[in-house]
């Protein structure tokens, strides 16, 4: 079977201001499944948020090339959905303007994007919150609605920047539970990167370890545990342990 | 609080009619209010010159700002956007913005009357200078606020680059767009009166009548048109901000 995304030896380097390169993504290549819940570990200045922008064609690489199903990826693509820390909706557009925002761009017609949307807005659980200006919704509430905003173009794979970092923590509970049945209900791809070890350990199927500038890759775990993850099982301990202690030593 | 101001807006004229009575206002220097208040009337009722009522003065006036503020938005606006969005364009015009930018309106009425000949052509163009500039830089430093991400996140969500010049740059620069309208109408309003000062020979126009005003030494139809042209700049720029809170209601 053939991966569903492909990175072959990336590379990333910026100009510092003294005309310094600063290396941040080196010679990382990695295979993504389609299905397949993927996290990414690493401390914050690793080089994951450049490696998931670049992924989603919003940077090049300096070196190598990233394919998904065998396409190369030169820019953006709606088959790429990808969901920022901070949420980023557009303020002035409703939840339903908001997560009808791709389909528009599509050209899809409005009464169609509009039945779509109210059925994402039952998924992400928002009923009555249709006409709400992002202002008005919680932190948790507009990551929902980022979320339905990106899987509502149907991406082959979802991206995720630490999505649910800026949340307190019985909301990030919550989301990542909602994320998780997302995920079995969909059976999307998801590309998820955190500095969480807790959150990597919970959510994936497999965990990247990534060293710090540049980021390159330490380790590839599999958590073979049934979902929901009991977060105080031997195994689940184990697994963390090991990978708070690689972290700590690159 | 609104009461208070009206309250002390009220005691102010009584004082200032007070002091009138008394004799430490003479009238050929400060009309009283009430003395104002017979000056509109005349205004309004046997007009200035004879025969040129006070709303027509007004509604002249109006005609020639939206006439130029209406033309300066239109342009404004897009290029404002586009200026913004590009570095390379904004690079390119900001030379000629700010060379051109400290020129006063005023100055341009004798290239003006060149061009347009007196009436309400070269009225507008004054005007659509004095409105032009706040709108476009306004309009600028909206798009360039704007957080790249919500750019880089409509990207990644399919949308090309007229769908962020439509749905993304151009309500995002709204709220500070808006408040250069506000700044432009503001002041495409007080242009016009100085252009009437000299642009205009004969007809209407509030800027117009006061210099007729002058002529015929009215104090009393000097101030009472300075004050129409306050409540009518008042009243302007709360029809925009009413719409403003409409508008902007996300915010």
């Amino acid at each position: 079977m053939e991966p569903l995304l492909r990175l072959i030896n990336i590379r990333k380097t910026f100009n510092s201001v003294k005309d310094q390169k600063v290396e941040a993504v080196d010679e990382i290549s990695l295979e993504v499944w389609e299905g397949e819940f993927l996290c990414i570990l690493g401390r914050s200045g690793c080089g994951k948020t450049t490696l998931l922008r670049m992924i989603a064609g919003l940077e090049p690489p300096t070196g190598g090339e990233i394919f998904l199903e065998n396409q190369l990826i030169r820019g953006t693509d709606p088959n790429v959905g990808l969901i920022f820390q901070e949420f980023v909706l557009l303020p002035w557009r409703t939840v339903l303007g908001n997560i009808e925002f791709g389909l528009e761009v599509m050209g899809v017609d409005q009464a169609q994007r509009r039945r779509k949307a109210m059925e994402y807005i039952k998924i992400i659980e928002l009923e009555g919150f249709e006409h709400q200006y992002p202002k008005e919704l919680s932190g948790g509430m507009k990551q929902r609605v980022a979320i339905a905003r990106a899987i509502i173009c149907n991406p082959k794979i979802l991206l995720m920047d630490e999505p649910f970092a800026a949340l307190d923590a019985q909301t990030r509970f919550n989301m990542q539970k909602f994320l998780l049945s997302l995920w079995e209900k969909t059976g999307k791809t998801i590309f998820f990167v955190t500095h969480n070890v807790d959150e990597a350990v919970f959510l994936g199927q497999r965990l990247i370890l990534l060293s710090s500038r540049p980021g390159k890759i330490i380790s590839e775990t599999k958590v073979d545990l049934d979902y929901p993850r009991d977060i105080h099982s031997m195994e689940f301990i184990r697994i963390r342990k090991e990978a708070l202690q690689q972290l700590e030593n690159n | 609080m609104k009461w208070f101001s009206g309250l002390l807006l009220l005691i102010s004229v009584f004082l200032w009619q007070l002091l009138s009575w008394l004799g430490i206002l003479p009238p050929y220097r400060i009309p009283s209010p009430l003395g104002i208040l017979k000056g509109l009337s005349t205004l309004l009722v046997d007009g200035l010159p004879p025969g040129y009522l006070l709303h027509r003065h007004a509604l002249e006036s109006l005609l020639r700002v939206f006439y130029g503020f209406g033309i300066a938005s239109a342009l404004a606006i897009p290029l404002g956007i586009v200026m913004g969005w590009s570095k390379i364009i904004r690079a390119i015009l900001t030379p000629f913005v700010e060379i051109v930018r400290p020129v006063p309106p005023l100055a341009w009425i004798p290239l003006a009357i060149l061009w347009f000949g007196i009436g309400i052509k070269s009225a507008a163009f004054i005007i659509f200078l004095g409105a032009f500039f706040p709108i476009l830089l306004n309009t600028i430093s909206g798009v360039l606020m704007l957080d790249v991400r919500l750019i880089e996140a409509t990207k990644v969500l399919g949308a090309r680059e007229t769908d962020i010049l439509l749905k993304v740059l151009a309500p995002g620069a709204l709220p500070s767009l808006w408040t250069g309208l506000r700044i432009g109408l503001g002041i495409g309003w007080m242009t016009v009166v100085a252009a009437e000062f000299t642009g205009v020979k004969s007809g209407y126009g509030l800027g117009y009548l006061i210099m007729i005003a002058r002529d015929i030494q009215r104090p009393d139809q000097i101030v009472g048109g300075m004050i129409v042209i306050g409540f009518i700049g008042y009243f302007l720029d709360s029809i925009l901000r009413r719409i403003e809170s409409r508008l902007l209601e996300w915010m």
